[in-house]
């Protein structure tokens, strides 16, 4: 099954790309748009995804810093 | 005594690390791919890009099998120093407390920088006084040491924050000005900047070089606070 983990910095860390973005955007004449956060999206296949949540704690986030979502996507 | 300098695909200041360690003691390169150090008597994790950063810096590196030799000489007490990416790798493994981000300025530093020495009683500080200025330059793009206020409190209160940046020269935004930190034992220091780059004051400064003379002295130290 194909799997998607979105990986987040977590509340309260200074994300300075999001804020960079954030403050190239009234520039554009994209007004209104707040809090943007900037993190990583993992696709993976997997047989078995009882293992997903020690893999995403172990290896593709560090959750001192960053948050996870797993995304199961059906077939 | 014999230090040795651990060697990733990525590495490229395993050989400023030999060169240092080499000043004040016999020193060798470990390859990642080996499972035990060949019985150094300490452990340099020098700095670089191991495995391209891909992921986050020092992610896919703590993996190396030479890693959990470190982690088990860790254990035992053995004094090990982490350097930049080598920092990032030791914090990835958890040998050391907290993880390293990305600048807070979004760009690649390379500067000589000013650290106070807030921790001399560790393998890897003890020629150093309380207090002591040391110049050494950093150069890195993931530098921002972070930890939560719980975690930081608790590292002040135990002496574990080894070297901090002088007042106004934080280059990366690190919480509260922290550029080295040591594990519960102190025998696992780990700092951004690059001692190894400031072994000669032909390129500016050697006081990066009383780190690894200290390794001669400080061996009986481990566990001392300051």
């Amino acid at each position: 099954m194909k799997v998607l983990v979105l990986i987040r910095p977590k509340q309260g860390i200074l994300d300075p790309q999001g804020q960079t973005v954030e403050r190239a955007l009234p520039a554009l004449g994209f007004e209104g748009v707040t809090d943007v956060r900037i993190g990583r999206l993992v696709e993976l296949e997997v047989t078995d995804p009882s293992k997903l949540d020690e893999l995403c704690e172990q290896l593709l986030a560090n959750t001192l810093i960053e948050d996870f979502e797993i995304q199961i996507q059906e077939d | 005594m014999r230090i040795g300098v651990v060697r990733f695909p990525g590495s490229c200041d395993e050989v400023d690390a030999l060169d240092a360690c080499a000043m004040v003691a016999d020193a060798e390169l470990l390859w990642h791919g080996r499972t035990d150090l060949d019985g150094v008597d300490a452990v340099v994790v020098p700095g670089g890009f191991s495995y391209g950063d891909y992921l986050r810096p020092g992610a896919i590196a703590r993996f190396s099998p030479v890693m959990k030799a470190v982690a088990d000489f860790a254990a035992e007490g053995g004094p090990v120093l982490g350097i930049c990416n080598g920092f990032q790798v030791l914090c990835e493994a958890g040998l050391l407390p907290g993880a390293l981000l990305t600048n807070s300025g979004l760009r690649f530093l390379c500067k000589q920088v000013d650290i106070i020495v807030e921790r001399p009683g560790t393998p890897w500080t003890a020629d150093c006084e309380a207090g002591e200025r040391l110049s050494i330059p950093v150069k890195h793009m993931s530098g921002r040491w972070h930890a939560d206020e719980a975690t930081v409190a608790e590292l002040e209160a135990e002496g574990r924050i080894v070297f901090r940046y002088a007042p106004g020269d934080n280059p990366n935004g690190s919480t509260s000005d922290v550029a080295g930190v040591c594990s519960a034992a102190g025998n696992v220091v780990g700092l951004m900047p690059h001692p190894e780059h400031a072994v000669d004051a032909l390129t500016g400064s050697a006081d990066g070089l009383k780190l690894f003379s200290s390794i001669l002295n400080g061996g009986d130290r481990v566990g001392t606070a300051g």
